[in-house]
């Protein structure tokens, strides 16, 4: 276990969420960590998936494309657009998960990368999310996961879902 | 044997979620509530039916109509659904810890070749 916490602010009735976490490295470094298409797979996604880079374009206006692929075969879709990646300490870009019913649920999402003392970096990523809605469908997502995990009865409703995505 | 309720069970499903968006700041008849989605009415019935056992809502009755109002006290517990959240984003960044311990170590041993 690391001493560096993650902390998530979710504001009620808020489209917006943080997340917040301070590494133990450089800032070149955890910048390059976000942005090299070798070492994003090795940290990106929960850790029961795989995860594969379909499309990293660098640099401005790069398109990206991620897809995590669970234990059962079924793979998940992200893509977006990079609006901007100001090395080492900016990343702006847009997010969609492309499981959704429909269309159109984009997150802009913008990584600042925090210079500290010692060698350390804070990142803090906001995403700014359309609706209220989307933005605690999006946090319940994770949540979901974790439900199945310890609900073993709610397997069925999330195999449902799976089906639906 | 009852089928135990809670909120996670609520939540779990899209279909509530958005249920309980929508009543959130304004109570609304059931009509009004299936108005909004492509499932049929007994769907919508079953959805609040659950979301009721689980204590999310009340259903209260003026004249005629069936009205649901939110108890969102209840989702107090929801800061387990960040805490879920927030794991699912320690975890990655656990695994980047090792990521970045690698890359240092890397770094390293180039400045000594230097």
């Amino acid at each position: 276990m690391s001493k560096n916490k993650t902390t998530i602010v979710a504001e009620p009735g808020k489209q917006e969420a943080f997340i917040i976490r301070e590494f133990e490295a450089p800032r070149e470094l955890v910048y390059k960590a976000f942005t090299d298409p070798k070492l994003l797979p090795r940290w990106l996604g929960p850790c029961d998936m795989k995860t594969k880079i379909d499309v990293l374009e660098p640099g401005d206006g790069g398109r990206w494309r991620f897809i995590h692929t669970s234990k059962d075969g079924h793979e998940f879709g992200f893509h977006g657009v990079c609006h901007e990646a100001t090395a080492p300490e900016r990343l702006i870009r847009t997010f969609e998960f492309e499981g959704l019913p429909e269309r159109g649920h984009v997150v802009l999402e913008t990584a600042i990368f925090e210079a500290l003392p010692g060698d350390r970096t804070k990142v803090t990523i906001q995403s700014v999310f359309r609706s209220v809605q989307d933005r605690d469908g999006m946090i319940m997502s994770g949540m979901e996961k974790g439900v199945v995990e310890s609900h073993e009865k709610l397997d069925e409703l999330f195999e449902k879902e799976l089906q639906l995505k | 044997m009852q089928t135990r309720r809670d909120v996670f069970q609520a939540i779990a499903d899209p279909t509530r979620r958005e249920i309980i968006n929508l009543i959130a700041y304004q109570s609304l008849n059931l009509n009004a509530i299936a108005e909004n989605f492509d499932v049929s009415r007994p769907a919508i019935s079953q959805h609040i039916k659950v979301l009721t056992e689980c204590g999310l809502i009340i259903v209260k009755k003026q004249g005629r109509e069936r009205y649901c109002e939110a108890r969102l006290q209840q989702l107090n517990e929801v800061s387990v659904w960040i805490e879920r959240y927030r794991r699912l984003w320690d975890e990655q960044f656990e695994a980047l810890d090792e990521v970045l311990e690698e890359l240092k170590a890397k770094e390293k041993k180039k400045n000594k070749r230097k």
